[in-house]
């Protein structure tokens, strides 16, 4: 089951809200599929991103993709522990292989995102 | 795991003062050194390995045997038509005539290698129906990076170069990176629930900034475009070209011309299609061949005969996209496809085609119980099988594809396309016999058996080959790209 807390988007990155950051990363599910991840592409500090534009690339062993923001807003920290060891990615998803934070810009953009429900069904 | 030794490597087999040929001593006077700069002289140990010949021998052999190859064992990989290479077609490209030949020679003394060239190319047009060629490409994607510019430089030659190409969620990997090489945008559809272009997909974002449709035909779920004609029209209304990759032509030749059927400009893969060797053993050769209105922007020299039907390099070609290649394309490689084209001539051409759709069918025949498909369609020369029907037994395609293995088959093409989850690209091409095709079934069976009853043998495999399963993952993020050097050597 996936977390009650988070938000979810239809390309498997889950979102957690704390005041104005809102933390992302990919769901268990993902990893699962993508297997073993061998490199994490982040954006830059300080880059202005849009809701649902691709930031970065996940790199696996058999696959590369893109992941996209799931709110609109600044980049305020990249997860740099990813760069040495990215297999946090597969062991902890929605712990410490989180992949960046963002400063919401617009939150009401977080209406567009799903519920741990939907999301359940989605990948059921 | 542990890691095993199986064979050292052969500085480690080194033994000081073993050799393999006794030189006799210096009989001229020493050179002198003292015009080479001070930094350009080795100081150290040349670090040669010294054995007797018959331990360098038994060394590669042994190589040779802990590796798989084409000569060894079965080779399904899907899209690369692992086929197997006749040793007549080595042999003739290690004639000395054509090895000891400088691709500057005076043509009055490279007649046959050009003529060769000349021939080559015009066999080449005749299955791809079209007008003219090039053979200078080194690889399938050097192809379609120069069919693409040449594209490319007809539009703008039209009055603009626009702006996207259009392909499917099924093309090649390389196809899009080629689009972007190109200057291009790719611009991807979705395919149909039978694995072709949605023609209603294709019509939405086609527009006057599409400089071409690319696509695979068959393509990389092994199906043929049945609408391939009406896709070619709808393209061409908007003044866009239609590009082929020629990877799975193996399919169709002497049957279907892709200059018929609309398409532009089509790059062909000598070491797929033409039996010359793939990859470590290649090099590879992706001639491109265009129609009549995008022949003057092919890349220089061209190929041509003159009114006495004599070949000889054109250069004059103000349109030319230029040179792609250092000289004429790997030019060996040629004389191996042109040798294949000659032995079989075009009934043998059919036939190929012919056999490799009927042993893939086959295949499919007999394994299609026990693995999924995702798009019903009959498929023609490969299939792209689906393991999903084992993921409730926790067993994913990297399970299969390395137990088999232990069968002593090779892998087929695994996770492409990627629209199948769970992808196992089979192309058995038609050099496999009905018994080696019965042996690779029944392994697939044997193996969709054990993933009921035990999953963990398959989990675990590969048993029986010289390297176990390897830890992917660490692999690529700690990356050891080469042999330690020891301090002593």
């Amino acid at each position: 089951m996936v977390p009650e807390n988070l938000k979810f988007t239809k390309e498997h990155e889950w979102v957690g809200v704390d005041g104005e950051i809102a933390t992302m990363g990919i769901s268990d599910y993902a990893q699962g599929e993508l297997g073993d991840v061998v490199f994490v592409e982040m954006p830059v500090v300080g880059d202005i991103v849009a809701q649902f534009d691709s930031i970065g690339t996940i790199e696996a062993v058999k696959s590369v993709s893109d992941f996209f923001a799931p709110v609109s807003g600044e980049i305020v920290e990249v997860n740099t522990a990813l760069e040495e060891t990215p297999e946090i990615v597969n062991k902890e998803p929605y712990g410490g292989g989180w992949f960046v934070k963002i400063k919401l810009s617009e939150p009401s953009g977080l209406d567009n995102l799903i519920s741990p429900e939907e999301y359940n069904k989605i990948i059921a | 795991m542990a890691e095993k030794i199986i064979e050292k490597t052969i500085f480690e087999l080194s033994r000081p003062g073993v050799g393999g040929a006794n030189l006799p001593g210096l009989d001229v006077p020493e050179a002198n050194t003292d015009s080479i700069p001070e930094n350009m002289i080795r100081k150290g140990k040349i670090g040669l390995p010294e054995l007797a010949e018959i331990d360098v021998m038994r060394h590669f052999v042994k190589l040779s045997t802990l590796n798989h190859h084409v000569e060894k064992g079965f080779y399904p990989l899907g899209s690369c038509t692992m086929k197997y290479n006749p040793k007549a077609n080595e042999n003739a490209a290690s004639l000395n005539g054509f090895t000891d030949l400088h691709p500057l020679t005076f043509s009055g003394l490279s007649r046959g290698a050009i003529e060769i060239m000349a021939q080559l190319g015009e066999m080449l047009r005749e299955i791809a129906g079209h007008e003219a060629i090039t053979l200078q490409p080194s690889a399938g994607a050097h192809g379609e990076f120069a069919g693409l510019l040449i594209i490319r430089a007809y539009l703008e030659s039209m009055g603009e170069p626009r702006k996207e190409v259009i392909l499917p969620d099924s093309a090649h990997g390389t196809n899009p990176a080629s689009i972007v090489f190109s200057g291009y945008k790719p611009v991807q559809i979705k395919s149909l629930d039978n694995g072709m272009v949605d023609i209603e997909a294709l019509r939405g974002v086609l527009s006057k900034d599409t400089a071409a449709l690319m696509l695979t035909n068959p393509n990389t779920l092994g199906i043929f475009e049945k609408e391939i004609k009406q896709i070619a029209a709808m393209v061409h209304e908007v003044g866009a070209q239609m590009y082929m990759d020629g990877a799975n032509l193996n399919a169709m030749m002497g049957y279907v011309r892709p200059g018929e059927l609309g398409f532009d400009v089509m790059h062909f893969n000598l070491h797929k299609t033409f039996s010359t060797p793939h990859g470590g053993g290649g090099p590879g050769s992706g001639p491109v061949s265009v129609k009549r209105h995008l022949e003057p922007f092919l890349p220089i020299p061209v190929v041509v005969r003159n009114n006495e039907g004599e070949p000889h390099f054109d250069w004059e070609r103000p349109q030319s996209i230029g040179k792609v290649s250092g000289f004429y394309g790997n030019f060996l490689v040629m004389v191996k496809a042109w040798l294949y084209l000659r032995m079989l001539g075009l009934e043998g051409v059919r036939e190929v085609s012919e056999w490799a759709v009927l042993n893939s069918n086959y295949l499919l025949s007999r394994v299609e119980d026990y693995y999924g498909l995702k798009f019903k369609t009959t498929p023609m020369h490969e299939f792209v099988a689906d393991s999903t029907p084992l993921k409730e037994y926790g067993i994913r395609n990297i399970d299969v594809a390395k137990r088999l293995l232990d069968y002593g088959f090779h892998a087929p093409t695994m996770s492409f396309p990627l629209i199948v989850p769970e992808a196992l690209m089979i192309e058995p091409t038609e050099t496999e016999s009905k018994a080696t095709l019965d042996a690779f079934a029944e392994a697939m069976i044997a193996i969709a058996r054990e993933a009921k009853e035990t999953p963990d043998v398959l989990h675990e495999a590969p048993v029986n080959t010289p390297i176990g399963r390897l830890d992917e993952g660490k692999a690529a993020r700690r990356r050891v790209l080469r042999w330690p050097i020891p301090e002593d050597l």
